[in-house]
């Protein structure tokens, strides 16, 4: 399990690329229900 | 089947929702069996270890900024075109996801270029004319939010939207027409891909989600801008 997080010493740039992208989605998806809620 | 039925906002508003419940959906499915894909079917690159990872992410994301701002000039030009309301507001409903997508690309490739090249960013053609492209999509909403009138801010965003269409053959041939650190095009419809299968699986199923994505939250906030404007 450690093993797979540790993405073999590349975990700053594999986890960083996918955390960093999924964060974005989920903040759109968010600004958007309030925007929708607003209208 | 009439189109025009359908570029009418008030028509298109019910439309919108069940096209963006589905997509939304498929989005889900589709990227969690891209992710089980990325992580646990493909193997271990030979040369580059697990640094790789990133293109299940990095490729989709560069592909949707590209499509993203192609589909948006064409509802840009429509409006101009025919002069219907629905296509501003489509064009409109796009551009943040493509800025999005195209900051991904970006950010992931940036990621990508330090353990692989040594470098964050270095300013080459293919990493230069993206970030052109976010440009681009900044001044589209820039743009559009700077002019009150909408129906004037749709037509001098769809000018704009036009032109920059130029850039985008100039990213896709970069890597061909500039001596470039990015390497060239690993899948093209031209020759077979020089990828293991589980690899191209997993970046095909990757952008097929992150397109419906796209679909599902440019639908939600089409259905916003439909009601912002009444």
């Amino acid at each position: 399990m450690s093993e797979f997080f540790a993405m073999g010493g590349y975990a700053w740039y594999v986890w960083g690329s996918y955390g960093v992208t999924f964060l974005l989605l989920f903040i759109e998806m968010i600004l958007l229900k309030k925007r929708s809620k607003k209208a | 089947m009439n189109w025009f039925w359908y570029a009418s906002p008030q028509t298109f508003f019910p439309l919108a929702a069940t096209i963006a419940r589905w997509s939304g959906i498929a989005a889900v499915v589709l990227a969690l069996a891209g992710l089980y894909i990325g992580f646990f079917v493909a193997p271990t690159d030979a040369q580059q270890g697990e640094a790789y990872r990133i293109i299940f992410i990095h490729v989709p994301a560069a592909w949707m900024s590209m499509f993203l701002y192609v589909v948006m000039a064409f509802w840009a030009a429509l409006g101009l075109a025919f002069n219907t309301r629905l296509s501003g507001m489509m064009a409109r409903a796009l551009a943040p996801t493509g800025a999005l997508f195209t900051f991904i690309a970006l950010w992931t490739g940036s990621l990508w270029g330090k353990p692989t090249w040594g470098t964050y960013w270095v300013w080459d053609a293919r990493l230069t004319s993206e970030l052109i492209l976010l440009f681009l999509y900044l001044g589209f909403m820039g743009l559009q939010a700077a002019i009150d009138d909408p129906r004037r801010a749709d037509r001098a965003g769809a000018l704009l939207a036009i032109v920059g269409v130029i850039n985008i053959p100039i990213i896709y041939y970069s890597v061909q027409w500039w001596n470039t650190l990015h390497q060239g095009a690993s899948v093209s419809l031209k020759s077979s891909p020089t990828m293991a299968a589980p690899m191209l699986a997993g970046m095909l199923v990757m952008a097929l989600a992150f397109w419906m994505y796209s679909i599902a939250v440019a639908m939600v906030r089409v259905r916003c801008i439909i009601r912002e404007r009444q």
